[in-house]
């Protein structure tokens, strides 16, 4: 019931798309001369673009499909993975941090963990890095290739093959920039696609009072629509817990360590042309990142409104929103250009991976520790191998992500082990300039552990259970609850780790620390006199005040 | 251990004042489309019609994706990419 009414208008469409993903990836071979070049763009490209592209490698398909489904399962307190939960980290990577990661000519972020600390919490921080891309470069491949399957209902390894293959070009000819550049046409791509079923499916539901209407009759109910409703600690009855949970664990620990510490977002601002526009990057994405629920969590409410037992035993699962949406709604044409986008949202979140993966294996793994002191041009072929690596392991990686039935959650499983530490250790590297050497590792390892144990223990604890009674069988666990508190209990270990460890050891000398650590001005920095002031309308304090200024209104209004 | 990259005299210098501007893509894209869907939608049948809650979505789309396209290409032609590096920059960032 899925399989969409695909003809050669649809095709042809699909067919110029892909046509010109590959055409990015020969341009941009022009423009790749050094290592730089094709792992950090040469750190040449305008804010709007780097900016694009920050929330494009982000809003991959799984990502936006994953939202409609909570848009449909949750309701409106789906937002808080997007305001709450991104916006102000975003705010804060360019405002605070993004000077210490552009300014100290860093290449990468475990770059920075080895400047700051010692080449053991570097070596831990770029194989895990390393290990989640290409797993979750392996979980987009084989979701895209579940979607094409039920959708125009090619075969699953075909699409596997063909899908890599497009990422595989476009990579390994234009590098980075073969990556951004896709990214933010992919940017409009899937805007102009998924407007369509917003539009047409909020007339027909009678506008938003009657799409409430319509969700105050299904199982979601009225309380759908309300965001901050029962999030009392001890009784909580939000479908994402109660507000510690949200507002420390998502808010604060996960959004801040995905959105500051990750590489694949984090890279694309390394690849702006100056520290201004690096500064900007994060800033400009989070004002589309205040909107996209527009276009992800209302799909998922309208699919819930006019799709008959979405999410029940006998309809649909809540994955399948959007798709179910394009082929009832879509005429042949919109069609073309909503799955075009569906697509090539998939081939970006594989690509933002990969793109990210290269570059660390490159100049943090292969150029730190195996293969020293080379010339340029033979760490340019080294990323072009291991980008064609790193694809072969997501391919076989790809089937792991099929034991799980909400691709979202495993997903944030990864990123609560590997990334909700990293915030801790981060925070305390920039601005306490005592922080040791041996505590960088010894604080992340802590954080991964508390993650992992937490997730284990929570299982058996009646807090995180509807009505909070334990259920022996552990199948209505609240899990993203569980996931948020994991997080906490990862930056507590962190953090408490890392404290104790740095009083009983000896930490860096200061002359060493320049530029990495809050106060500790760069040597090397050029006289703040002679870089040219940004214009007003270009400040990052202005850009992210703004930001976070819409999402307090937002969050006031649909409270 | 905090070594910067070999910059020795064989690195090749950065090209990537060499790449092209990303406008004229998105630009060309989106005209294109925006003709065949605004085509398209002068033959919307009675059905698909319906299908879309009554929206010729396909003309409406079809001049959105016209108007943006348009947009970006007049973008490129008014304010062109100005490549204003020194010759010597290494992309390097030394």
């Amino acid at each position: 019931m899925l399989r969409l009414h695909v003809n050669p208008f649809d095709y042809t469409i699909l067919g110029i798309y892909f046509a010109l993903v590959i055409a990015i990836g020969v341009i941009a071979r022009r423009a790749v001369a050094t290592s730089e070049d094709f792992l950090l763009s040469g750190r040449s490209l305008p804010a709007w673009v780097t900016g694009l592209a920050f929330i494009s490698a982000n809003l991959g398909a799984i990502e936006i499909l994953g939202m409609a489904a909570n848009g449909a399962q949750y309701g409106l307190p789906t937002v808080h993975f997007y305001w709450i939960g991104a916006v102000p980290a975003m705010v804060f990577l360019g405002v605070v941090m993004m000077p210490f990661y552009y300014g100290s000519r860093v290449r990468s972020v475990p770059e920075f963990l080895l400047r700051r600390f010692n080449p053991a919490t570097h070596l831990f921080n770029a194989l895990t890095f390393a290990l989640a891309a290409v797993l979750i470069a392996g979980v987009n491949l084989y979701a895209l290739a579940l979607v094409i399957n039920a959708l125009i209902g090619w075969p699953i390894w075909l699409s596997i093959v063909i899908s890599a293959f497009f990422v595989l070009a476009y990579i390994t000819l234009g590098g980075l920039s073969g990556a951004i550049y896709n990214e933010v046409l992919q940017f409009f791509v899937i805007i102009a696609g998924l407007v369509p079923l917003v539009v047409i499916g909020l007339h027909s539901v009678g506008g938003w009072s009657g799409l409430q209407d319509k969700i105050s009759h299904t199982k979601l109910g009225a309380s759908a629509f309300s965001t901050w409703g029962g999030v009392g600690v001890g009784n909580w009855t939000n479908p994402l817990g109660d507000w510690i949970g949200i507002v420390f664990g998502l808010g604060f620990v996960l959004s801040f360590g995905y959105w500051t510490t990750n590489f694949a977002e984090v890279q694309r601002a390394l690849a702006a042309k100056d520290l201004n526009a690096a500064q900007r990057t994060p800033l400009i994405g989070a004002y589309p990142k205040i909107f996209i629920p527009a276009l992800t969590i209302i799909p998922g409410l309208i699919a819930l409104a006019v799709i008959p037992n979405l999410g029940t035993p006998k309809g649909a699962t809540y994955n399948d929103a959007i798709p179910l949406l394009m082929g009832k709604y879509l005429p042949n044409g919109a069609l073309g250009v909503a799955l075009a986008g569906l697509l090539a949202a998939f081939m970006a979140g594989m690509a933002a991976n990969v793109s990210s993966f290269n570059t660390v294996f490159t100049y943090d793994i292969w150029q730190t520790y195996i293969r020293r002191g080379r010339r340029d041009r033979y760490y340019l072929q080294v990323g072009r191998v291991v980008t064609v690596v790193g694809i072969l392991i997501g391919i076989g990686t790809a089937f792991i992500a099929s034991g799980y039935s909400n691709i979202m959650n495993y997903i944030q499983l990864l990123f609560s082990f590997f990334n909700a530490p990293l915030f801790a250790t981060f925070i305390l590297a920039m601005f306490w300039k005592r922080t040791t050497p041996w505590a960088g590792i010894a604080g992340l390892a802590a954080g991964t552990i508390g993650a992992a144990v937490m997730h284990f223990v929570g299982y058996d604890i009646a807090y995180f259970y509807p009505h909070q009674v334990l259920d022996p069988t552990h199948a209505t666990i609240n899990a993203q609850m569980l996931n948020f508190y994991g997080a906490i209990a990862a930056f507590v270990a962190d953090l408490v780790v890392t404290v104790i460890v740095s009083l009983a050891t000896k930490p860096k000398p200061v002359s060493e620390l320049g530029g990495l650590v809050w106060g500790l001005p760069d040597p090397n920095a050029p006289d703040p006199a002679s870089v040219p002031k940004p214009a007003w309308w270009a400040s990052p304090k202005l850009l992210g005040g703004i930001a976070l200024g819409i999402v307090l209104v937002l969050s006031i209004i649909f409270a | 251990m905090s070594e910067v990259p070999d910059t020795g005299a064989e690195t090749p210098q950065s090209a990537a004042a060499r790449l092209f501007d990303l406008r004229v893509l998105i630009g060309g894209l989106f005209v294109l489309y925006g003709i065949m869907l605004t085509v398209a939608g002068f033959f919307t049948t009675p059905e698909e019609l319906a299908k879309a809650s009554n929206i010729n979505i396909n003309l409406w789309m079809g001049i959105g994706m016209l108007v943006i396209g348009t947009f970006f290409l007049a973008w490129w032609r008014l304010s062109p990419l100005r490549h204003d590096q020194p010759p010597d920059a290494t992309g390097t960032g030394l």
